[in-house]
C-alpha cells in the first residue's frame, strides 16, 4: 500500500512538473512577452525599445532558465537599471537589494504581483479560492445526493416506468452546458420576459452575503450539468449490478427488494460514480469559470478569465498551478478511494 | 404590418423551414420502410427514444444543409430600428418580419441562428472525427503491444485529461498563439495521422497482393496528400509552402486553432475507450487465430480488433458529437477563437447575455437550439446503446 | 411456516405439472418450456438433462418465480408442498426462497457479493428468515461452513469471496443454501465450471449432505455421467419438452426415447474406439425456439421418424408399462426394438504411425510476474512449464490432458511461436523452431502448424464471413494463384468439414456452435497443416455435436496424415481418439505412455484420481472413488517437492518419509516406454488396482 501510495505520489509530481512547464511555455511565447513589454513601457513604443525592455527584465535568457527562477530551483537574476540600481527578481521595488533572498519561486511562495490587479497573487488567489470553495460547497451539497438518489432510483428496476422518465431527465441535463442553462434559468425567473423575477440574475452581492435569492442560479446551473453525468453513471452501475449473479442470489435467499438494493447492490454500485465524482472536477472548473462569468460572481473563474484577458501572466501562472493541482489530487483520491472501496483491489 | 402575434411567429417559423420538413418526411419514411435491411441504422426505429433523438439531429443537419434557403435577412447587416425588437416585428421598409426578434446590433436572431447551424455543424462532427483518428492510431498500438508503450500513451493522455478544459482554451486559442504558428504545427502533426491511418489499413491487409496494394496506395498517396498540403497550407502564415493555384482548401488559422484545440480535447479520451477495447478484444480467440497464421499487429489491430469495437464506438461518436458541440459553445461564449461577428451558437449567447434581464430573446434562441442538438445526440447516442445490446 | 403443518410427508415435495414458459421480445413470444411435469418425492434427487437451450434452466428458475422482465408462465402449475407457487404472492414467495427452496449455481464465483464477507453474506439467511440474532447466526455459519468440509472456518468467514478458490467459492455457496436446511434443492450446472478432480469433492460432498439433511434435489446438468453418480430419477429434457422420465437405472439401460437413445450413442463409454467402435452422432441441429416442427421437436433428427404419424400433431407423455414412473414422448415406443445395437457403421483401419515430426527436448517456459495489484513486491516466477521432452509422430493422435494450470496453453503458445521458450529445443522434423517467433518463421512453418480453439463463440471473428476468413488464411499461407483460385479452394475446404457451400456468405452469428468450430477446423487447415493443436476443441459444444465435430478431425487428420496435438480435460474422448496420452500437473509431465500403458496401472498417482473423478455415463462401469483433497496449488506458488505431493493419496508409502517434500521425483521408463514420475516403489506401482471396471454383463 505504501509503495502504491509513493508510486502514485511520484507520478503526481512529475504529472505537476510537465503540466507546469506546458504552461510557463505557454504564457511566455515571445509575443505574450512583447504584449507585456508595450502594457508596462507603452504602447507605442519601438520593436528594438521593446527588445530592450525584455533585456532589461530578464526575459531574454534561456527559457528553462526562467521555467526554473519562477519554479524557485534557480537563483532569480539580478542586474542593475539604469540608474545603477541593483534590480532582479527577488528584489521587489521598495525592498533592500541586500536582503532579498536568492530564490523566489512559487516554491518559496512568492508566486509573483498581478499586473490588472497590482497585487500579491499569491494573495489573490487565496481569496478567490475561498469564494469559489462556498460556491463549490453548496455545488457539492446539492448535486451529489440528487444524482445518486436518481442515478439509483432509475437503475434498479431497469426499464421500469420511474427509469425512463428519470434517464430522460438526466440526458436533458446532460445536454444543457452551464452557459444554456444559466441563460435559460435566468429568463425564466429573473427577467422581464417571464415576469417572475424570483430570484437574482447576478450573484454579485453574494460576495458580501449569500442569499436563497443570488445564490440559487448559480448553484443550480452548475449542479444541473453535473447531475445529469452523475446519475448516468450511476445508473449505469447501478444496472449492471442489479443483473449480476450475486443479486439474483440474494434475492433468491429471499432478501426483501429493499435489502437487496440497500445492502447488497449499493455497495457494488457507488464504486464507479465515487471515481466519476472525483474525476469530475477538473470538468467543474469549467462550470464554475463560465456561471462566474455569467453570475458576475468573483471568484477563482472569474480571476482566471480576467489573468487571461489581460495578458496577466503571473496571475495566469497562479490561477492554472491551482487548478492544476486541484485536479491531480482529486485524480489521486480518486484512486486511493477506489482502492478503499474495492475489497476485491485492497486485499490485492 | 402589425407585429405577428405567437401564433402567427411559429407558423411563419415553421413555413420557413419547409426544406427542412421535406427532407426528414423522406428520411423516415424511407428508413421505416427499410428498416429491417437496414442493420443497427434501421433497428434504430424500433426504440422511440433513438428515433426523437435521430429526428432531432437530423432536423439541425438539414437546418444547417439548407441555410441558405431558410435564411431570409443578412446575418451581418445591422438595422438601427431593430435592436432588441420582440419576435415578431416587422421590418421598418415592409421587407418582412425578424421572426425571432433582433440582437443588440440590430440582426435578425432567426437567420443568425439558422446561419449558426451551419458553422457549428460543419466544425463539430470533423473535429470528432479527426480527435477519433487520433485516439484509435495511438489507442489501438497501446492497447495491443502495452508495455512501456501504453505506459507514455497513458501518462500522456492523464496529462492532457488533468488541464481543465477552459484553461487549455485560454491559453492555446488566443491570437499570440496564431502568431506563432503552432497550431499549424499542430495540425499538420494531426492531419497526417488519417493518411497514415490508411495506408496502415491498405498495407496490413494487402501486402499479401503487392499489385493492388501498389496502386491504390499511389491513389491515396496523391489524393490524400494533396488534400493534407492544402489543409495545413495556408497563405501569409508561417507554413505557406503550397503555390496558391495547387491550395484549394482554405481554413483561416483562427478556425484552425478552435479546431486543433477541440481535437486536442477530445482525443485523449477516445484514446482511454480505444486502448480498453483493445484490451478487451485482443484476449479473444479469433486474435489468437490471427497471431498463430502469422498476422502483422497492423492487420489484428485494424481488421480483427477495431471492427469489433465498432459498437461502442459508435454511441460514444454521437455523444462526442454533443461533447464538441458544447466545446464549441464554450469557446463562442468566452469569445476565444471565432470572430466575434461569426453566427455561431456560443458567440451568439455571448453577445446576449449581457441585456438578458432586458432582452432575453437574442441568447435565449441560440441557447434552445444548441441544447436541442445535443439533446439529440445524447438520445440518438442511448437508442442507439440500447438497440446494440438487445437481441 | 404458514402451511408446513397440513403437508403430508408421503406427498411429493415438488410437483410439476404440464409447465409451460414463455419468452416475450418486440417480434414474437418465444416458448422456452412446453408441456412440462415432473415429480419429486421427499428426500429424492431428480436429475434434469439435456443440452443447452433445451429450457431446464428455465424449469428451475419458474420453480423460483425468478423468470426475468421477459419470462412468463403461460399455463400449467407448480405445487411445492401442496401449494401452488406460480399463484402466490410476492410477500409469501420471500418467504419460501432461501429458507425452504435454496438454489446453487453454475458460476460461483459470480454468486457471492464481491464487496461483502463471507459470514455476512451466510448469516444472512437465518436472520431474515427465523429472526435469528446476529452471534447465534455467525455460530451457526461457521458450523454449516465446517460441515462442507472447509478447513479453519473463522478466516473463511472474515473473508471476501475473491481470496477463496473457485472449489472453496461452489462449497461457500452450497453452505449457503443449507443455511437453513432447506426442504428442496435446485442445483444448477453446480460443477461446470470447475476442474474434474474439484468436482469430485463438490459431488461426494452434495450427496452426502442430501443424505445427512434429508434435502430433496432438483439437480440440472448436461453431463449424464454426473447424473448417474448424484440422482435417484431423471428426467430427459429436447427443445422445450421432457421426452422421457423415470429412474436412472430404467431411462440409462432401458431407454425408450429416441433422443436419449441418440444421446447415449454420442457420448464415447469406456470400451469405446475410435476405430473399433465409432460415435454415432445425432444428424441436424438443435431447432431455434421458434423454428419447430410440427408435431415432435426430434421428429427430423430421429432415425424412427415416420412421416405422417410423428408430424402431424403434438406428442404426449405416455406411461411405459411395468417400468416404474416411467413416461416416454415418443409415439413408436411400441414398435421400436430399444435393445437392438446400432447400426455397425465400418470402423475404419487404424491409420500407421509415421516417423517423428516434433521433437521437444527440455523445453522450460518461465514468466515473470510482479507481485500484487499494487505493483509492489517480490518479482515470482511462474514455471508455467518445466522439462517437457516428448516426440509426436506424423499421422498420430497425442492427447495432452490435465486441468486449469497444468501449463498446456501455454505449451500451446509455446509450440506455435506465440512465445518463445525460456530454454529447451524444439525441432520441428529437422528445423529448431525453439527460438524462432512466429514473426520469423517462414511461410511454410507457420501454416505448417496450426491449431483448433477452444470456444466457438469466439474463435471466429464476429465482423468478417466465414468465406473471407478462411479466403484470408488462404492468403496468408500463400495458397493459390488469385482470388478466384482462393474462392475455389475456399469452397472446397467448406465440402471438407461438411458445411453447406452458401455458408461462405453467413456471418458467424448466424453459425450454430458445432458449424463456427468447423470453420475453425477449416481455417487451420487451409495451408495443409502437418501438425494441429486442438485445444479443447469440442469441451464447449453439446454432447450431440460433440460426436460429428470430433470424427470431422479425425477423419481430416487420417487423410492428410496429420499430426494431432489433443489438449483435453475429458478422460473420456481422450481415450476413445488418442493413440498416445501424455499428463500433465503443475506444469510437468507426470506421465507419458499409450492409451493402453495409461489408462491401465501402474499408474501415476494423480492420473489415477483424475479417472476416478471423470464421471461415466455407464451403469455397468464400476469406479474405485478416489476424492482429491484440496484445490489444485497456484502455479505462481508450487509446493516443494514433487507438484503434487500435497494431494497425493500414495504419499505415506513412499520411503523414506519426506521425500516427496524434497526432492522432484525423476521421470521412471517403465516396460514399454511408460514414463512415470513418481517416487513410489516399484512394487508399490505393481500393487496398483485398476480404476474403472467394467461389470460382467
Amino acid at each position: 500500500m505504501l509503495k502504491f501510495l509513493a508510486r502514485r505520489l511520484l507520478l503526481l509530481l512529475l504529472s505537476a512538473v510537465c503540466i507546469t512547464f506546458v504552461i510557463f511555455f505557454l504564457t511566455n511565447l515571445q509575443p505574450n512577452l512583447r504584449k507585456v513589454a508595450k502594457f508596462e513601457a507603452g504602447s507605442r513604443i519601438s520593436d528594438a525599445e521593446v527588445t530592450s525592455w525584455l533585456q532589461k527584465n530578464g526575459y531574454d535568457r534561456p527559457f528553462a532558465v526562467r521555467y526554473g527562477e519562477w519554479l524557485g530551483v534557480v537563483p532569480g537574476w539580478t542586474g542593475t537599471n539604469d540608474e545603477g540600481a541593483p534590480v532582479g527578481r527577488c528584489i521587489h521595488a521598495g525592498a533592500d537589494p541586500a536582503s532579498a533572498p536568492r530564490y523566489c519561486g512559487i516554491l518559496q511562495g512568492d508566486w509573483g504581483t498581478s499586473s490588472v490587479f497590482k497585487d500579491s497573487v499569491g494573495k489573490i488567489v487565496a481569496t478567490r479560492l475561498g469564494l469559489t470553495g462556498i460556491l463549490m460547497f453548496w455545488v457539492m451539497v446539492t448535486m451529489v445526493p440528487i444524482s445518486l438518489a436518481i442515478g439509483i432510483l432509475a437503475g434498479m428496476r431497469e426499464g421500469s416506468r420511474l427509469d425512463r422518465a428519470l434517464s430522460t431527465l438526466s440526458i436533458a441535463s446532460t445536454s444543457t452546458p452551464e452557459y444554456v442553462s444559466g441563460v435559460v434559468l435566468i429568463v425564466l425567473f429573473a427577467s422581464s420576459m417571464t415576469g417572475l423575477k424570483w430570484f437574482k440574475g447576478s450573484a454579485a452581492s453574494a460576495m458580501d452575503g449569500i442569499t436563497f435569492e443570488n445564490f440559487f442560479l448559480p448553484v443550480a446551473t452548475i449542479a444541473l450539468y453535473g447531475i445529469g453525468y452523475i446519475a448516468r453513471m450511476t445508473r449505469a452501475s447501478m444496472t449492471e449490478v442489479m443483473t449480476a449473479q450475486y443479486i439474483r442470489t440474494a434475492r433468491l435467499k429471499g432478501v426483501s427488494f429493499r435489502n437487496v438494493v440497500l445492502r447488497h447492490a449499493l455497495r457494488n454500485a457507488l464504486i464507479a460514480p465515487f471515481t466519476v465524482i472525483m474525476l469530475q472536477f477538473p470538468w467543474l472548473l469549467n462550470g464554475v469559470v463560465i456561471t462566474e462569468t455569467l453570475f458576475n460572481y468573483k471568484g477563482f473563474g472569474w480571476t482566471l478569465v480576467q489573468a487571461a484577458g489581460n495578458n496577466d501572466i503571473q496571475l495566469l501562472l497562479g490561477c492554472s498551478v491551482c487548478a492544476v493541482f486541484v485536479v491531480l489530487v482529486t485524480q489521486l483520491i480518486s484512486d486511493i478511494g477506489y482502492a478503499f472501496l474495492n475489497p476485491r483491489i485492497r486485499i490485492g | 404590418m402589425t407585429p405577428l402575434n405567437w401564433s402567427e411567429i411559429l407558423l411563419a417559423v415553421a413555413l420557413r423551414l419547409w426544406p427542412v420538413w421535406a427532407a426528414l418526411i423522406a428520411t423516415f419514411a424511407l428508413s421505416i420502410i427499410f428498416k429491417r435491411r437496414l442493420g443497427l441504422y434501421g433497428k434504430l426505429f424500433d426504440s422511440t427514444v433513438g428515433m426523437i433523438g435521430f429526428a432531432l439531429v437530423m432536423f439541425w443537419a438539414y437546418t444547417a444543409l439548407f441555410a441558405p434557403m431558410i435564411i431570409d435577412h443578412d446575418v451581418l447587416s445591422q438595422v438601427g430600428q431593430m435592436k432588441n425588437v420582440v419576435p415578431g416585428t416587422p421590418m421598418p421598409d415592409g421587407s418582412g418580419y425578424y421572426l425571432l426578434g433582433g440582437d443588440h446590433l440590430g440582426r435578425d436572431v432567426f437567420s443568425r441562428m439558422v446561419a449558426g447551424s451551419s458553422v457549428v455543424l460543419q466544425i463539430a462532427p470533423l473535429a470528432t472525427l479527426f480527435a477519433y483518428m487520433v485516439g484509435i492510431t495511438l489507442g489501438l498500438p497501446a492497447g495491443y503491444f502495452g508495455g512501456r508503450l501504453d505506459d507514455g500513451l497513458s501518462f500522456l493522455a492523464n496529462l492532457v485529461l488533468a488541464f481543465p478544459v477552459i484553461l487549455l482554451f485560454y491559453l492555446l486559442v488566443t491570437p499570440e498563439i496564431v502568431e506563432t504558428g503552432l497550431p499549424q504545427y499542430v495540425a499538420a502533426v494531426i492531419f497526417i495521422l488519417p493518411l497514415l491511418f490508411l495506408l496502415l489499413l491498405l498495407n496490413s491487409r494487402y501486402y499479401v497482393k503487392p499489385g493492388f496494394r501498389n496502386a491504390a496506395a499511389a491513389v491515396i498517396l496523391v489524393a490524400g496528400g494533396w488534400t493534407y498540403l492544402s489543409l495545413v497550407s495556408e497563405k501569409d502564415t508561417r507554413i505557406a509552402f503550397l503555390p496558391d493555384a495547387l491550395d484549394w482548401i482554405h481554413v483561416p488559422p483562427n478556425i484552425l486553432i478552435v479546431f486543433v484545440s477541440v481535437i486536442f480535447v477530445n482525443a485523449p479520451t477516445v484514446f482511454r475507450i480505444v486502448r480498453g477495447l483493445t484490451l478487451d478484444i485482443r484476449t479473444r480467440d479469433y486474435v489468437a487465430a490471427a497471431q498463430t497464421r502469422g498476422e502483422g499487429p497492423w492487420y489484428i489491430m485494424l481488421w480483427e480488433i477495431l471492427p469489433n469495437a465498432r459498437g461502442p464506438l459508435i454511441v460514444d461518436f454521437c455523444l462526442r458529437i454533443g461533447y464538441t458541440t458544447i466545446l464549441l459553445g464554450t469557446l463562442g461564449f468566452f469569445g476565444l477563437g471565432l470572430s466575434p461577428e461569426s453566427p455561431d451558437w456560443g458567440s451568439t449567447i455571448n453577445a446576449g447575455r449581457k441585456l438578458l434581464t432586458i432582452a432575453p430573446h437574442p441568447a435565449f434562441v441560440p441557447a434552445l437550439a444548441l441544447m436541442s442538438l445535443v439533446l439529440g445526440l445524447n438520445l440518438l447516442a442511448d437508442g442507439l446503446r440500447e438497440e446494440s445490446l438487445r437481441d | 411456516m404458514s402451511d408446513t403443518s397440513t403437508w403430508d410427508p408421503s406427498k411429493p415435495i415438488l410437483e410439476i405439472e404440464n409447465l409451460s414458459i414463455s419468452f416475450f421480445t418486440r417480434l414474437r413470444e418465444i416458448p422456452a418450456v412446453m408441456d412440462f411435469s415432473c415429480t419429486v418425492m421427499p428426500g429424492e434427487a431428480m436429475g434434469l438433462v439435456g443440452e443447452s437451450g433445451c429450457g431446464k434452466s428455465t424449469v428451475a428458475l419458474a420453480v423460483m418465480r425468478d423468470l426475468g422482465k421477459n419470462g412468463r408462465i403461460v399455463g400449467g402449475s407448480i405445487r411445492f408442498k401442496g401449494r401452488d407457487l406460480t399463484r402466490m404472492s410476492d410477500e409469501d414467495l420471500r418467504h419460501i426462497r432461501g429458507s425452504e427452496i435454496a438454489m446453487i449455481y453454475q458460476e460461483p464465483m459470480a454468486s457471492l457479493n464481491p464487496a461483502m464477507r463471507i459470514g455476512a453474506q451466510l448469516a444472512e439467511v437465518p436472520m431474515i428468515h427465523e429472526g435469528m440474532a446476529k452471534d447465534e447466526a455467525w455460530a451457526l455459519a461457521r458450523q454449516i461452513v465446517a460441515d462442507v468440509r472447509l478447513p479453519d472456518p473463522d478466516r473463511i468467514l472474515r473473508a471476501y469471496p475473491h481470496q477463496l478458490s473457485g472449489g472453496q467459492q461452489q462449497r461457500i455457496v452450497i453452505a449457503m443454501a443449507l443455511m437453513s436446511k432447506p426442504a428442496l434443492l435446485i442445483l444448477d450446472e453446480p460443477t461446470t465450471a470447475l476442474d474434474v478432480t474439484v468436482e469430485a469433492g463438490i459431488v461426494d460432498l452434495v450427496k452426502d449432505l442430501g443424505a445427512k439433511y434429508g434435502t430433496s434435489m432438483l439437480f440440472i446438468s448436461h453431463n449424464l455421467g454426473l447424473v448417474l453418480d448424484v440422482c435417484d430419477r431423471l428426467c430427459v429434457m429436447y427443445s422445450g419438452e421432457a421426452v422421457e422420465t423415470g429412474a436412472v437405472a430404467d431411462v440409462f439401460d432401458r431407454m425408450q426415447h429416441p433422443y436419449t437413445q441418440a444421446l447415449f450413442r454420442s457420448i464415447p463409454l469406456p470400451g469405446a474406439d475410435k476405430n473399433a467402435r465409432p460415435l454415432i452422432s445425432i444428424p441436424g441441429n438443435f431447432p431455434l425456439p421458434h423454428e419447430r416442427p410440427p408435431g415432435c421437436n426430434f421428429g427430423p433428427r430421429c432415425s424412427y421418424f415416420a412421416k405422417g404419424l410423428c408430424d402431424a400433431a403434438e406428442v404426449p407423455m405416455v406411461r411405459v408399462a411395468g417400468h416404474d414412473r416411467h413416461d416416454t414422448r415418443c409415439l413408436r415406443v411400441a414398435e421400436i426394438d430399444w435393445q437392438a445395437a446400432p447400426a455397425a457403421r465400418a470402423g475404419q483401419g487404424r491409420s500407421e504411425i509415421g516417423p517423428v515430426v516434433l521433437k521437444m527436448d527440455d523445453v522450460k517456459k518461465y514468466y515473470e510476474v510482479s507481485g500484487g495489484m499494487f505493483g509492489g513486491g517480490a518479482r515470482k516466477v511462474v514455471k508455467a512449464n518445466e522439462t517437457l521432452s516428448f516426440e509426436a509422430h506424423e499421422g498420430e493422435t497425442l492427447a495432452i490432458v490435465g486441468e486449469s494450470g497444468c501449463g498446456k496453453s501455454t505449451f500451446a503458445k509455446v509450440l506455435m511461436g506465440l512465445e518463445t521458450a525460456t530454454s529447451g529445443r524444439i525441432m520441428l522434423y529437422d528445423r529448431d523452431i525453439q527460438n524462432t517467433p512466429i514473426e520469423k518463421r517462414s511461410t511454410e512453418t507457420v501454416s505448417g502448424v496450426q491449431m483448433v480453439f477452444q470456444n466457438p463463440f469466439d474463435t471466429l471473428n464476429p465482423s468478417m464471413t466465414v468465406g473471407r476468413q478462411i479466403i484470408r488464411a488462404l492468403e496468408i499461407f500463400g495458397q493459390g494463384k488469385d482470388d478466384k483460385e482462393r474462392a475455389d479452394r475456399m469452397l472446397e475446404l467448406l465440402d471438407v468439414v461438411k458445411l453447406p457451400r452458401a455458408f461462405a456468405e453467413r456471418m458467424p452469428r448466424q453459425l450454430s456452435g458445432g458449424q463456427k468450430q468447423r470453420v475453425g477446423i477449416a481455417r487451420a487447415f487451409a495451408g495443409g497443416a502437418k501438425i494441429v493443436v486442438a485445444d479443447e476443441p469440442v469441451s464447449a459444444l453439446d454432447v450431440s455435436v460433440q460426436a460429428a465435430v470430433t470424427d470431422l478431425l479425425m477423419e481430416i487428420q487420417r487423410k492428410n496424415r496429420t499430426t494431432l496435438l489433443f489438449i483435453s480435460h475429458d478422460l473420456s474422448i481422450v481415450r476413445y481418439l488418442s493413440d498416445r496420452v501424455m499428463v500433465m500437473y503443475l506444469g510437468h509431465v507426470v506421465e507419458l505412455g499409450t492409451t493402453d500403458q495409461v489408462f491401465a496401472p501402474p499408474y501415476h498417482p494423480y492420473t489415477e484420481a483424475l479417472l476416478s473423478a471423470v464421471p461415466i455415463a455407464d451403469t455397468r462401469v464400476e469406479k474405485k472413488r478416489i476424492v482429491l483433497e484440496g484445490d489444485i496449488p497456484s502455479a505462481m506458488n508450487p509446493p516443494p517437492g514433487c507438484p503434487f505431493q500435497t494431494r497425493c493419496r500414495w504419499k505415506a508409502r513412499v520411503s523414506p518419509a519426506g521425500l516427496c517434500e524434497r526432492e522432484m521425483p525423476p521421470m521412471r521408463v517403465l516396460a514399454g516406454g511408460h514414463q512415470i514420475k513418481c517416487h513410489l516403489s516399484d512394487t508399490e506401482l505393481a500393487s496398483m488396482e485398476p480404476v474403472i471396471k467394467i461389470a460382467a454383463e
